[in-house]
């Protein structure tokens, strides 16, 4: 294990220095991570000019605001420790333990643990996050990949993309409650707006899940079709709802497209042409523009959400994982 | 490293009632397998097997425990060997008789006709790439999930066609399985219009009065004309490891050696791949070879197909979801994977590699077909031979 006192030492202090610290402006930036460049890209989110690059750790994926939005946890997979930057500086100021190879996580409700998909073990860890201390570590299916804590924080589901499966584990017990099995290759989550539905993307059954967060069963699969296309070229992996709760937005994967989805009918409307192989998907504030990474063209495709239209595309690092907006 | 999650399956497993429904997945393999001779494996030659197959049938059965638990099925997988096609034979009867619902294959391609004729169970060829029995040797409930060669070929034609290499030079070896595998190479060089400017036989031989047979520069001179690409054809492999960069002109070489077309190879970056590879390097302490991911792919369609009916999977029902035209699977290559009906070929992509990295994937970019584009390897529904439905 890569406990490392030194390092949680100074992650102890600067949590405690920020303690009482105001809360951070935010920085009117969208920050991508990029898989092969061990770096973030910033981006203006008004103008969507690249403003920089900031240096992190090794193969950087999932990435969560921390400290009231003043610091950024970085998840990543190839370094034994995970990173923590201050936004303000855009300087690195501890490591943390988010355990070997991470590659999802999601915090609890208080922000003092974080619950880690460990995709080489098929495991589910939770971790302190000012100690690096594995609380728990949870056998999951292989290939964990999307975490997710309900809304009431009494919840963490997490997909295998081995075992085509979502588990459900108990925060209190850190036992699984349920097995759900859903489509081919699940991958991300979000909730509806009053967290009922738990919609999940499957990325080779071309379709999205959608779970009863009460009964924990699949309720409907919602396929997807673009014109031209075959099944297997829609590879759906990111999503995000829309800030009004009424829409879905889907990166629809290698057929380049995001799909915009009626949440209500669970119908597809618009589908809006981006880059090559649309993963990450990520809003502003007042959700008037919806950011999306493009695997395998290294560049970000910004989308009007109310024209359902691509505005711009940036380049950013290579192989981009995950935006997250912070304006 | 302890891995929990067992500790926990077998605790799941232990708390099943009697009454629970058991899997059996047979894995026959080859007795004394020349092939995996310590010395033979050291080399390493590409596509050819790095070990018994069995423990990539383990390693899919073990990482669908969940699954498994969750359905409450157990499973059981039985290995067995056998030295001839009379043993095998007898295997498989036995495991028909005693309930098995399918078995994995690792035989001579000669031995899986006279094997498995008679049965019904699913049988799923992961071992042997010959085309024999894909095409007119086909049984009725015969599966594959190791590419055939003809299917390779067609992945390495399309890469020369992709870079307009269209000049080939074809060595070829003496072994009657060069022979064959010539055949199926020129029947792929036409299918993508590539020209053969020169066909050679090579033989391994340092005897000056064979040197126009054994000497890499003399059989890659000039006097054939200009070539874009050497493409060899060695069985065994030790005369194509030491064609490249041994050529009269500068040119790459493909075929057994230089670009090689496979099931898998390692360090392919996408897909789960990386997790699979390390998995596999886990369970078995060697690297992944093409056979290892057949075999893996074998075991993983057969959970796959018993799960859906965890009550009680048989020979009967597994045969019937295998073949269902929406039956896929996810085989770490970013696609579908599915059997065609034809010939119960497991479609799927092929990767290009020179050993050091995944140099290209095929079916390539721009190649197309009406239906899937991962027909365009191998023996399309119109011209299969298998007639055995």
């Amino acid at each position: 294990m890569m406990f490392k006192p030194a390092f949680i030492a100074v992650l102890g202090a600067a949590l405690l220095a920020t303690a009482f610290a105001a809360q951070a402006k935010d920085t009117g930036l969208a920050y991508v991570s990029s898989e092969k460049d061990h770096s973030l890209t910033t981006i203006d989110a008004k103008t969507l000019a690249v403003t920089g690059v900031i240096k992190t750790c090794k193969r950087p994926r999932h990435m969560a605001l921390l400290d009231g939005g003043a610091k950024l946890l970085v998840a990543c997979g190839d370094s034994k420790t995970s990173d923590l930057i201050d936004l303000a500086t855009k300087q690195s100021v501890a490591k943390v333990n988010l355990g070997d190879d991470p590659e999802a996580f999601d915090l609890s409700a208080d922000g003092k643990l974080a619950y880690v998909s460990a995709e080489e073990d098929g495991a589910l860890n939770v971790i302190e996050i000012a100690s690096g201390k594995i609380v728990k570590s949870i056998p999951v299916g292989k290939e964990p990949e999307g975490v997710k804590v309900s809304p009431d924080g009494k919840r963490v589901y997490v997909t295998s993309e081995v075992a085509n499966m979502v588990h459900v584990i108990d925060t209190a017990t850190y036992q699984i409650v349920k097995n759900i099995n859903v489509g081919k290759r699940p991958r991300r989550f979000a909730f509806n707006a009053d967290g009922s539905e738990l919609w999940v993307t499957n990325e080779l059954g071309a379709s999205v899940s959608i779970v009863s967060t009460k009964d924990l069963a699949v309720v409907a699969t919602l396929p997807f079709e673009v014109k031209g296309m075959r099944p297997d070229d829609i590879t759906p992996v990111g999503l995000t709802l829309a800030k009004d709760g009424k829409t879905m937005y889907v990166g629809l994967g290698r057929a380049n497209h995001v799909a915009f989805v009626d949440v209500a009918t669970r119908k597809v409307g618009n589908l809006v042409l981006v880059g090559k192989r649309a993963w990450g998907v990520g809003l502003n504030k007042d959700g008037s523009r919806l950011f999306v990474v493009n695997g395998l063209s290294d560049d970000m495709t910004v989308v009007d959400t109310a024209a359902a239209k691509a505005v711009k595309t940036v380049p950013v690092g290579r192989v981009p994982y995950m935006v997250l907006v912070d304006d | 490293m302890i891995d929990r999650r067992w500790c926990a399956a077998a605790l799941l497993a232990a708390g099943l009632d009697a009454g629970a429904a058991t899997l059996t997945i047979g894995v026959l393999q080859r007795a004394d397998d020349e092939r995996l001779d310590d010395k033979r494996v050291e080399l390493a030659y590409p596509a050819q097997p790095g070990g018994t197959l069995d423990t990539a049938v383990q390693m899919a059965a073990k990482e669908s425990q969940f699954e498994l638990d969750n359905a409450k099925l157990q499973i059981k997988i039985d290995v067995r060997t056998a030295n001839s096609p009379e043993q095998a034979k007898a295997a498989i009867q036995q495991w028909g008789k005693a309930g098995a619902a399918a078995v994995v294959l690792d035989l001579p391609a000669a031995w899986i006709g006279p094997a498995g004729a008679g049965s019904t169970l699913p049988l799923l060829n992961a071992g042997d790439a010959n085309d024999a029995p894909r095409g007119a040797g086909c049984l009725p409930n015969l599966f594959h999930t190791l590419p055939g060669e003809r299917m390779r070929a067609d992945a390495l034609a399309q890469a020369l066609m992709a870079r307009r290499w269209n000049r080939v030079l074809v060595l070829a070896g003496p072994s009657p399985d060069d022979t064959a595998r010539l055949a199926v190479v020129q029947a792929s060089m036409k299918r993508y219009g590539l020209k053969t400017v020169a066909l050679k036989p090579f033989k391994m031989s340092a005897d000056p009065r064979e040197r126009e047979l054994g000497n890499p520069l003399l059989l890659t001179g000039t006097s054939v004309g200009e070539y874009d690409v050497v493409w060899v054809v060695d069985s065994d492999g030790e005369f194509a490891r030491l064609l490249p960069f041994r050529t009269a002109l500068p040119r790459p070489v493909v075929g057994d050696a230089g670009l090689v077309a496979e099931a898998w190879a390692r360090h392919f970056e996408r897909f789960g791949a990386p997790q699979l590879d390390r998995r596999f390097q886990r369970a078995a302490q060697r690297p992944m070879t093409g056979p290892d991911w057949a075999a893996y792919m074998a075991g993983k369609a057969l959970v796959q197909a018993a799960l859906e009916q965890p009550a009680g999977p048989t020979a009967a029902t597994v045969m019937k979801t295998l073949t269902r035209p929406d039956f896929t699977l996810d085989g770490f290559k970013g696609v579908r994977l599915s059997f065609r009906p034809w010939d119960r070929q497991l479609r799927q992509p092929l990767l290009m590699t020179d050993g050091v990295g995944v140099i290209a994937i095929a079916p390539v970019d721009g190649v197309m077909h009406p239906k899937n584009v991962l027909d365009t390897l191998g023996a399309d529904a119109p011209e299969s031979a298998c007639k055995a439905k």
